[in-house]
């Protein structure tokens, strides 16, 4: 804050008129209101930072202030940096490290390593990203994220929802509510079963993507999620990182380690490193990395990802990752299914002992039900029978009629095989335009 | 207390000269390998695309007969070596690898009707509608790879001339007779005059013979009474016969299971039947839109080849109702031969527009010495394909073959006419008394009865 606050008073000791030298506390008191709001912009001038999540090798840094920076992380050097003199929102790789993308004041820029700009996309952006499947941050919807099991893109809402889509159908695949309050930030486990969310109401919840159902709801605030390559899950707060670990395999995750930066410093993104035991924190200051034992894939697959990767690799590399392109109708919930049969639609019958078991439950559950005290003269006990007896009929109902119009359905058949039989062969599609009369 | 965190050396994880081979590091977790299927589908995808774009099955022509071509023999000693015989009486021997004439020889005066090479590949037997039967000299295989110049001189070891005139020979697989059709079945030893053995059942004339691989003595023969006979040489008489609705124009025992053979016929089909068992055809292959006029399996015994009348070429599963392969170009006149290479991986036919044509059993696969590297892709782009083939994208890609407009528009209405004729038995039955039609499956409809 210092370094905003101007000290007038110094100046302006030797002011002889008395009316200015009244209006000094006044100005100082002023003065001193913008230099803590300067600072506090400082504050959130926060440091964007985005790890190539194929072999980790590269990062890509962007301040908010409109400086983006690529590094090559196995020996911490600057490959590039480049000022755009606008806000910088986020940065993200596209498919290798050749070509990086920013989401800027008003709309995203594709960049080479070189920081030449090589498009500008004036569509729709949020339509263009998806399309592109790579987060960015525009608009309400400020959160944007891919499923890496089968990328199915995940968006987080302000009024707390997630929804789900592919590219091939325009409506959503899903939509939940996860949180009261709008959605935070977002991550997905590795093996693609896992979702971390986190809301403005301070809860992080964690959710099974099998099920849709939450397996752990944790408090505490936090701006920035992400999971690492063995599970481990890293919350960014205030100028708090904190990681969290499941190492008994049952989805229960608690504290594993923490790391505070300086007090003032703003986190704006964590990010693990792929392949390495390192955790890469992009604050206001810049960005910082800590070690965290654990957390990373010890052995790479080289046909997989290479953090090693000559230019000639990358370059095959590149030619056997088009050709391997996947198609847009590939990308669904369960991309497990593709290849295999349909399930057959035709639905079992269930049997008259399994309809009248489940009858007798649907009657059970009613009984169990408490009558809540109502006003005088209402709650007389012959009331309360009749009420009961009533729920009771109301419940069996869908039953009995079921069961009603299949005995019907049933009979009908019956008849109608009985009439075909009558008949000689060559006269059986004549029966069918007989008026039934 | 240590901590263990990753920590990798460079020097340890790259080369250290460029001559050196990169080093390969694996790890099969699948978290690793996200969307593992629908990866794999795209490559199955890509393979089977890469299969139809290098489909290219046509090798080249052997031009140099002067009529249609007739009949063809392969040398099971010498696999470069094809012997083919012409309308106009011209036999060749051709080299298949260099696609030029190592020999001609003189021939006979008319039509050559029947080539086969006795079993150590030697002596060529050939026979005509000049009522002979010619026997000649092979030139030995390393003469042939030396030796330029055709040799137009060669005069035949012996002519042997009978009462009526050949239209099929064939030699036994293992042994010295071979077996002429004509009017009757003659079996031959190469150094009589004379027919030692005479076989005659009906009067028509035997339009095709064939040695069983397996069993010396036993041989098939189709007739233009629209039989198939079996024979067996110890024996005094033919054995069995089946009558067919249309008469069969080709006979082809399958060499894998010595038991079984397929037979091309009139009516567009081959016929597989198991020859202990007659009554029924094991597989109808359909497909042709004409007749079919020759028939030869692959020495693998699992796909034959077939030629017809319709000027296409199609490759069969053994055991397949319809063609895996279908070869044409636009100058391939009406097929009158059709023969496998001893290496299964080359087809032969000789056409009516006097020209012989070389083609690639699999239309895509990659000729020459292959890379390890190489056909490990191959065999994993095989393996992928296999896979997913049952997926609609990738099952309509491999099937489609383009047709000739003549053939697409018959096949179109061969099937209309089909359709037709079903339709029409199958009202015929809902109108008759129950029972009293039986439909018969097609193995059975052609098949008129089963003579012992």
């Amino acid at each position: 804050m210092e370094q905003y606050n101007t000290n007038i008073s110094e100046n302006v000791l030797d002011f002889k008129r008395q009316k200015l030298k009244g209006q000094l506390p006044l100005r100082e008191e002023l003065y001193g209101k913008s230099a803590k709001a300067a600072a506090k912009v400082e504050k959130n001038l926060v440091h964007i930072l985005w790890i190539l999540p194929s072999s980790g090798r590269y990062m890509a840094v962007a301040g908010r202030k409109g400086h983006i920076a690529v590094v090559d992380m196995n020996n911490m050097n600057l490959v590039k940096e480049i000022q755009v003199r606008e806000i910088v929102r986020d940065v993200v790789f596209l498919h290798n490290e050749l070509f990086f993308a920013a989401a800027q004041k008003k709309y995203p820029y594709f960049y080479n390593r070189d920081g030449t700009e090589l498009h500008c996309s004036k569509a729709s952006s949020l339509y263009f990203c998806r399309s592109f499947k790579f987060e960015n941050a525009q608009g309400r919807t400020d959160l944007m994220w891919v499923n890496p099991f089968n990328g199915v893109v995940s968006l987080g809402h302000s009024g707390g929802t997630v929804t789900m889509w592919k590219p091939t159908t325009s409506a959503l695949l899903i939509k939940m509510l996860y949180h009261q309050g709008p959605v935070s930030a977002l991550a997905f486990h590795p093996n693609g079963h896992l979702m971390a969310t986190t809301g403005k109401e301070c809860k992080i919840k964690i959710w099974d993507l099998r099920k849709y159902e939450v397996l752990q709801t944790l408090t505490g605030h936090a701006k920035t999620l992400d999971f690492s390559q063995k599970g481990l899950l890293a919350v960014g707060t205030g100028s708090f990182a904190q990681i969290l670990g499941d190492f008994s395999g049952s989805h229960n995750y608690s504290r594993y380690m923490g790391n505070s930066m300086v007090k003032g410093y703003q986190i704006g993104k964590v990010s693990f490193r792929p392949y390495e035991d390192v955790l890469g924190i992009g604050h206001s200051m810049g960005w910082s990395g800590i070690l965290v034992p654990r957390s990373s894939e010890p052995n790479f697959d080289s046909w997989v990802a290479n953090p090693f990767e000559t230019s000639k690799q990358r370059r095959e590399k590149e030619v056997h990752s088009l050709l391997d392109k996947l198609l847009p109708e590939t990308i669904m919930l369960n991309p497990s299914k593709i290849g295999t049969v349909r399930e057959a639609k035709k639905k079992e019958k269930p049997t008259k002992q399994g309809r009248e078991a489940a009858m007798e439950a649907a009657v059970e559950a009613i009984k169990g039900f408490v009558w809540k005290n109502k006003t005088k003269g209402r709650n007389k006990p012959s009331k309360k029978a009749k009420k009961k007896q009533e729920l009771i009929a109301h419940a069996r109902r869908p039953f009995l009629d079921q069961q009603l119009k299949e005995e019907q359905s049933l009979s009908k058949k019956k008849q109608k095989l009985f009439e075909e039989v009558e008949l000689p062969a060559s006269l059986r599609r004549f029966a069918r335009k007989k008026p039934t009369a | 207390m240590k901590v263990k965190v990753i920590s990798r050396s460079t020097d340890e994880f790259t080369r250290e000269r460029s001559q050196d081979l990169q080093r390969v590091y694996h790890n099969y977790d699948p978290n690793l390998r996200p969307q593992e299927k629908a990866v794999e589908y795209v490559r199955a995808l890509t393979a089977a695309k890469l299969e139809k774009i290098f489909a290219r099955p046509f090798i080249g022509a052997l031009d140099g007969h002067r009529d249609g071509i007739s009949c063809m023999a392969k040398n099971p000693n010498y696999l470069k070596g094809f012997f083919s015989g012409s309308m106009d009486g011209d036999i060749r021997l051709w080299d298949i690898a260099n696609r030029r004439t190592v020999c001609q020889y003189s021939g006979h005066q008319g039509a050559v009707r029947g080539l086969t090479v006795s079993t150590d590949g030697r002596i060529l037997v050939s026979c005509g509608t000049d009522c002979t039967v010619k026997l000649w000299n092979v030139p030995v295989a390393t003469l042939t790879d030396s030796d330029d110049s055709t040799d137009n001189s060669s005069e035949p070891l012996a002519v042997y001339v009978w009462k009526n005139s050949f239209w099929a020979v064939d030699h036994q697989w293992e042994g010295d007779l071979f077996a002429t059709a004509g009017a009757q079945v003659d079996i031959w030893n190469h150094n009589r005059s004379q027919p030692i053995n005479s076989f005659q059942w009906g009067t028509d004339t035997v339009i095709s013979v064939r040695f069983n691989p397996a069993e010396s003595n036993v041989l098939a023969t189709t007739a233009s009474d629209r039989s198939i006979t079996l024979y067996d040489l110890r024996m005094s008489s033919p054995a069995r016969k089946v009558i067919m609705r249309t008469k069969s124009n080709s006979i082809s025992w399958n060499p894998m299971e010595p038991m079984n053979f397929t037979a091309a016929n009139e009516d567009c089909n081959c016929y597989s039947y198991d020859s202990r068992k007659l009554d029924e055809a094991k597989c109808v292959h359909m497909g042709h839109e004409s007749a079919v006029m020759d028939i030869d399996y692959s020495p693998t015994g699992r796909e034959f080849v077939t030629g017809s009348y319709d000027r296409t070429i199609r490759i069969f599963q053994y055991n397949g109702g319809r063609s895996r392969e279908i070869y044409h170009t636009k100058r391939m006149q009406r097929v009158f031969c059709v023969k496998f290479s001893c290496d299964a991986s080359y087809v032969i036919s000789g056409s009516d527009d006097t020209n012989l044509r070389l083609w690639k059993a699999k239309a895509s696969e990659q000729l020459g010495v292959l890379h390890p590297r190489e056909q490990r892709k191959h065999a994993y782009h095989e393996a992928v394909k296999n896979r997913y083939k049952h997926l609609p994208e990738i099952k309509r890609i491999v099937r489609h073959r383009h047709l000739p407009k003549p053939i697409y528009k018959a096949a179109s209405l061969r099937r209309t006419m089909m359709e037709a004729e079903r339709r029409k038995a199958e009202r015929r039955k809902a109108h008759s008394a129950p029972g009293s039609i039986v439909t018969e499956p097609v193995r059975k409809r052609r098949i008129i009865k089963e003579v012992e």
